[in-house]
């Protein structure tokens, strides 16, 4: 038990916590699917990867599975977003007015409804 | 997602090597022991799943192996985490922001990566950096919701999100 590193790992945890706060808070701010997904899904990687390496801090012999999982989250985290993003996409859920243009609505020949 | 008609790089010895190395080293940290029970189980498990699947695990099979592509995969690492943090602080400023600042397109990109994995990361590097998101992949062409958008137009957009990440994966996967 090394003072340092705990003070050091639970600084990163509250900092972990804050970031995830804050893709909650998006989460209810943010105007449409698409934007909601972007916020609540990914204002959160930080987080979490801030987390995890505080826990590694605490305690440094969990750090190679910790490694693993932050490896599995970054390659989960994106393709879930992207996949849930898609099918709102296909399933027609506009986006919000205040949006600049829907390139994949003009290619597939319809309005961005 | 549509060319899977590729031609694969790596000879199959080698991507099996690989495929072996990967799924070892996975073992490995996964038990995050060096003893000789958990050894002898990793290898012989890793050597059944090559034996079985090698020809269908195609995830490692592109990247190159030279010293250029490791170091282009280091830069691509590091590239990607300052990303990562500097996009998490910018999205975190956005959402406390009262006026709520969106501008939100969903724009078209061109990649001049060909080889899937390498289009894989890229979009995936794409998502996981807050405020692009990649919504759809038809061949060369990405389409990414982006939460503030300062331009709608597929050349300034590729620049903007794809071409750092793009000039790293063109040499790890040449």
């Amino acid at each position: 038990m090394s003072g340092v590193l705990d003070i050091l790992g639970g600084l990163l945890m509250v900092g972990g916590a804050a970031f995830l706060a804050l893709g909650g808070l998006g989460l209810w701010r943010m105007p449409d699917t698409y934007t909601r997904i972007q916020a609540g899904t990914k204002a959160t990687t930080l987080g979490t990867l801030l987390t995890l390496a505080g826990i590694g801090m605490i305690e440094p012999g969990w750090a190679l599975k910790l490694a693993l999982i932050v490896l599995f989250l970054m390659f989960t985290n994106p393709l879930s977003s992207q996949v849930m993003a898609r099918a709102a996409h296909r399933a027609g859920v506009p986006l919000t007015p205040q949006s600049r243009g829907d390139a994949l609505a003009d290619d597939e020949g319809r309005a961005a409804e | 997602m549509t060319d899977t008609s590729l031609p694969r790089r790596a000879p199959p010895r080698l991507a099996a090597l690989r495929l072996f190395a990967t799924l070892l080293v996975f073992w490995l940290m996964l038990n995050g022991s060096l003893a000789s029970d958990v050894l002898v189980i990793g290898v012989l498990v890793a050597a059944a799943i090559v034996l079985l699947f090698s020809g269908s695990f195609s995830v490692l099979s592109g990247h190159r192996l030279t010293p250029d592509a490791l170091i282009a995969t280091l830069r691509f690492v590091g590239l990607f985490l300052r990303e990562l943090v500097r996009a998490n602080i910018a999205m975190a400023a956005l959402v406390l922001n009262p006026r709520l600042p969106v501008s939100p397109a969903l724009v078209k990109l061109r990649t001049g990566l060909t080889d899937p994995v390498a289009r894989l990361l890229l979009a995936n590097a794409i998502s996981l950096t807050p405020g692009t998101l990649t919504v759809e992949i038809a061949g060369e062409w990405l389409f990414v919701h982006w939460v503030v958008a300062p331009t709608t137009d597929p050349e300034e957009a590729t620049r903007a999100i794809a071409a750092g990440f793009e000039r790293h994966l063109e040499v790890m996967y040449g």
